[in-house]
């Protein structure tokens, strides 16, 4: 793990006045905590990616292929004749700055470079030198630079210091979605094999064993299996899910972020729950075991990839529709890419919760609905007995995660889901939420150690609105439905605003669930005592 | 060359090229005609010496500040005399100064100001010369 | 550098025009031929800008979803923010082309000790991109007085509205403040704006300069030097008209300012002057977020390697078995 300083050291040194020396004539110094180990070569040689060897991103020699800038810029080429996106991006910015102070990278870390409009020039100064008749004769002067060995491992820095969250294109008259310039631009790192491991490792992973962790089919029967075991401690209720189940009528897929890891285990034991209670006739798959995608972060080509298990699977065992969990990135491909992708899903239904008989027109094309839609439908229709106040011991606050937020615009079902769950909810304040909800500083891909000091840094907003709402309302929840915030929130927590704790929905769900035939409940799903129980937990020592 | 999504883009191309060129359209091509500005009026013809308060040229570009300064003289400053070029005593009045001289209205004033599309507001409190034709 | 260089770059473009007609005479060429060449290059430039960016697909559809989805129907969707249909589309995007909705929200950083971050509101940047673009507009249809005969009712009806105080003669127009306004107030923020400053590239500074040179002109013109409008429209009709004719007693001035207007126009399709039309195109705005319930195709979608079922059975049968966990195979 990377050494970093303390949050007030951190807090404290941090500027946001650029350099005296223009950005082009600033070199990149990759510095400690801010870059992400290089992909291994046993990973992309999974994946038949380019160029597989080991290497790190501090050596002086990246071991690139003696025509790698051809490849680059022939690759630029092709995606400016395949995406409109990148072709307007680089054509059209005026440079306002309206996005400048917008990013949570730039919030935390003053480095110019992480402007959003710097990101794309990073970009945009090669297209104009190479794609543009005023680059080609003016070169500088035009705002043109040619591609280097330098400019490449720029590129590699900081377009790996990117969420890919949008929260610029919110803000940018255009629309210029810096997401849609950092994805074409690992796209492009990758053709040369310039990955990073903790992305290259999840996919290989996820490509062979059916999710990121490599957690083996016989193994995740297992550990669901432990869940079932913990639930029944806990309130008496033997759970029996079903595996690769042919004939289910629904195949559930969540990430498998939430199998391995508190407290994503959790929510996923609030899922469990859940589908007993109500009755779901749904099974779990082996080989499609991950609901989170990180060939996202690689390519487009990898994103399908990946994505495809999750139609094929559907489709072998025959279920009628999908329903997928809590996670972030998730569902922008599940919403924005999987029916262009790998769609059309015709041997599929339209959702119909057989609980509520609720038709899902708004998802009749993909077949696929986000259980936080599912569960509020239910509460609507009164199908679940909850006792919000098992949630008395919870202060909550909702963090919207980027691509549920800024992909899709799921922002009332959480907080209906939440608000009949929970006693105690407090917004964050209106800058921070929703449509301009912060980072978590960890995602795309970039949820790793060695990263940390970048990860404390772009996740300062977030956890500051949190310190506000902790500081005012006493909230000692940050509550969420993505399995990288699950992950990375509570280490940020730690950090800047010690004494808040990271829920998934669905665990907050499972709280206040009041299952049939259950014995009495003293303590959450964490084995913390219920609100007012306090004592019946000291009997039990 | 394949155009995607050519059904919204083609027809938003022709509407903003012809929005653009709309002076074009409107002119067809024809030659536009030229104001004519007439200073045969009776009372220029009677002087010897055809010259108004200020050169010519002056008066072309600049009438509209003297008219400006002529009635804050007289209006605001009770000023009634305005010296000319030529060292000539004028009085400053719009009725009987220049319109006696430029008593084609019509001809003198209004070609111009309509061909540029110019409203003055002389005649809001003037009353307009009545022209003989 | 970059401020310099466009500062020298526009004077420079000043200079060429006022000596070109003053010492060489060349009335014709910065009258007739510039103007001319600056439309041809504006137009085909443009289209064939447009038609570029036409020639691209959009693969997917990515809207940038700013507001709550239509999902189940007792949940309220933003139906502008985050539109499913087209009418919300063109409501989207008619708000963002007309009033800049996006940078409507716009607020500014403040970072104070603790940490404590604050967002603060910050709309003049809305508000002088707003007027700078809307005077822009006004000034362009006043100027089609020169450009048209009978002149158009609404050219006559801006143009009162415009001088609507009647301040001096000729009336001020209230279009011109606002323009010399704004853009000096886009510039001034460009330079002393750290960031905004580092991230300002001569493309930058020149289009400002250049345009702030067209309006200084236009306003010297009008206001102080004075012109013979009567031989301007002669000429600018001789344009219009394809009979072109240069009058006598036209100022060098004139010269100049339309010869920065043409550079204006033919710099346009090369710069990135291109959002004007660009922002239409705009994928993250112009497409409904509907893409659960219609599939949207991408015209190169091309088949993937896959893992699939029946290799991953093959890998892992046997613990799959033992485990108890259904296979295809036995």
């Amino acid at each position: 793990m990377a050494k970093i300083p303390k949050a007030s050291e951190m807090a404290a040194t941090l500027s946001h006045i650029p350099p005296q020396t223009g950005w082009m004539d600033t070199p990149t110094e990759f510095k400690q905590g801010r870059w992400c180990y290089g992909a291994k070569a046993k990973n992309m040689e999974v994946l038949g990616l380019p160029n597989p060897r080991d290497w790190s991103p501090t050596d002086a020699d990246w071991k690139l292929p003696s025509n790698w800038k051809e490849i680059i810029l022939e690759g630029l080429r092709e995606r400016i004749g395949r995406f409109r996106s990148l072709r307007l991006f680089m054509d059209i910015c005026v440079r306002c700055g309206a996005c400048a102070d917008k990013c949570h990278f730039f919030i935390g870390s003053g480095d110019p470079k992480n402007m959003p409009v710097l990101r794309a020039e990073l970009l945009r100064s090669v297209y104009r030198k190479e794609f543009t008749t005023a680059g080609k004769i003016l070169g500088k002067l035009a705002g043109g630079r040619e591609l280097t060995e330098e400019v490449f491992k720029e590129w590699f820095y900081y377009f790996f210091q990117c969420t890919e969250c949008r929260r610029c294109s919110v803000f940018c008259p255009y629309g210029i979605d810096t997401a849609e310039i950092t994805i074409i631009a690992r796209e492009l790192l990758n053709l040369v094999g310039c990955n990073i491991d903790w992305i290259a490792g999840p996919v290989a992973n996820c490509y062979q064993n059916g999710n990121h962790l490599g957690i083996q089919p016989h193994a995740f029967k297992d550990m669901i299996e432990f869940f079932v075991d913990e639930i029944e401690a806990l309130n008496g209720i033997r759970i029996e899910p079903t595996f690769n189940r042919k004939g289910a009528e629904i195949l559930f897929i969540t990430p498998s972020g939430d199998v391995f890891a508190d407290p994503g285990t959790y929510t996923l034991m609030g899922y469990l729950m859940l589908f007993h209670e109500i009755g779901l006739d749904y099974t779990w798959s082996t080989y499609a075991s991950e609901g989170g995608n990180f060939g996202f972060f690689t390519s487009h080509e990898m994103m399908k990839r990946l994505n495809a298990k999750m139609y094929a699977e559907a489709k072998r065992l025959g279920v009628k529709w999908i329903l997928g969990g809590e996670c972030g990135h998730m569902w922008r491909v599940v919403n924005q890419y999987m029916d262009t992708m790998n769609g059309p899903a015709d041997f599929l239904e339209e959702p119909v919760s057989p609980i509520t008989g609720t038709k899902f027109d708004s998802a009749k094309g993909t077949k696929m609905l986000h259980l936080v839609e599912f569960t509020a439908d239910l509460i609507r229709n009164g199908k679940l007995k909850l006792d919000p106040s098992r949630n008395d011991h919870l202060n909550v606050t909702f963090h919207d995660s980027c691509n549920p937020a800024r992909g899709m615009g799921l922002f009332e079902e959480p907080r209906y889901v939440i608000q009949n769950v929970c006693n105690n909810f407090h917004e964050m304040p209106p800058n921070t939420i929703r449509e301009q909800t912060f980072c978590c500083g960890s995602g795309s891909g970039l949820n790793t150690d060695e990263f940390l000091d970048m990860r404390m840094r772009g996740g300062l907003p977030r956890a500051n609105a949190v310190k506000h709402v902790h500081d005012m309302f006493g909230v000692n929840t940050l509550s969420t439905i993505c399995a990288i915030d699950r992950a990375v929130l509570p280490p940020l927590m730690d950090y800047w605003v010690p004494g808040v704790g990271v829920a998934g929905v669905h665990e907050m769900v499972g709280n206040a669930l009041v299952m049939e035939g259950e014995t009495e409940r003293t303590t959450d799903m964490r084995g913390e005592p219920l609100a007012g129980m306090e004592d019946s937990e000291d009997e039990d020592i | 060359m394949k155009i995607y999504n050519g059904d919204k883009i083609i027809p938003g191309i022709l509407i903003g090229v012809i929005i653009l060129t709309f002076p074009l359209w409107l002119a067809r091509g024809k030659a536009a005609a030229t104001p004519d500005i007439k200073f045969d009026t009776p009372v220029i013809q009677k002087l010897a010496v055809k010259q108004c308060v200020l050169p010519k040229e002056t008066m072309r570009t600049s009438h509209m500040v003297v008219l400006n300064d002529w009635r804050d003289a007289a209006v605001r400053n009770n000023t009634r005399v305005f010296t000319g070029m030529d060292g000539k005593k004028y009085d400053i009045n719009l009725q009987n100064t220049c319109m006696e001289c430029h008593s084609n209205k019509t001809h003198f004033c209004d070609q111009c100001h309509n061909y540029l599309g110019v409203n003055p507001y002389c005649w809001k409190c003037h009353i307009e010369p009545k022209e003989t034709k | 550098m970059g401020i310099n260089f466009s500062l020298m770059a526009v004077l420079t473009l000043v200079l060429v025009a006022f000596a070109g007609v003053k010492f060489m005479g060349l009335q014709m060429f910065f009258g007739v031929v510039a103007p001319y060449a600056a439309m041809a290059l504006f137009f085909t430039g443009v289209i064939w800008r447009v038609l570029k960016w036409a020639e691209s697909p959009v693969p997917f559809r990515i809207p940038t979803t700013a507001g709550q989805q239509k999902s189940l129907p007792w949940i309220k969707s933003n139906g502008l923010d985050n539109p499913s249909t087209k009418a919300g589309v063109i409501g989207r995007m008619a708000l963002e082309i007309l009033l800049f909705r996006s940078l409507f929200r716009n607020t500014k950083l403040e970072y104070r000790e603790g940490p404590r971050i604050a967002y603060e509101w910050e709309k003049w940047l809305w508000l002088a991109s707003l007027l700078f673009h809307y005077s822009f507009l006004v000034v362009f249809v006043r100027h089609l007085r020169f450009f048209t005969e009978p002149i158009p009712f609404f050219v006559q009806g801006l143009e009162t509205v415009d001088s609507l105080f009647q301040v001096g003669l000729p009336t001020l127009y209230l279009s011109d403040l606002a323009f010399i306004a704004a853009v000096t107030y886009l510039f001034i923020r460009r330079i002393i704006i750290p960031q905004v400053k580092y991230i300002s590239l001569p493309a930058d500074y020149f289009p400002l300069m250049l345009i702030f040179t067209i309006g200084a002109t236009g306003i010297i013109m009008r206001y102080v030097t004075k012109v013979d409008v009567i031989s301007i429209k002669q000429l600018t009709m001789g344009l219009v008209t394809f009979h072109p004719v240069i009058p006598q007693g036209i100022g060098e001035l004139f010269f100049v300012h339309v010869f920065l207007v043409s550079i204006l126009f033919a710099y346009f399709p090369f710069s990135k002057l291109m959002h004007a039309p660009g922002v239409f195109l705009s994928p993250t705005r112009n497409m409904p977020n509907d893409s659960r319930i219609v599939r949207h195709v991408n015209p190169w979608n091309y088949p993937v390697p896959v893992h699939t079922y029946a290799e991953y059975e093959d890998h892992f049968r046997d613990k799959m078995i033992e485990a108890g966990l259904p296979v295809e195979k036995e």
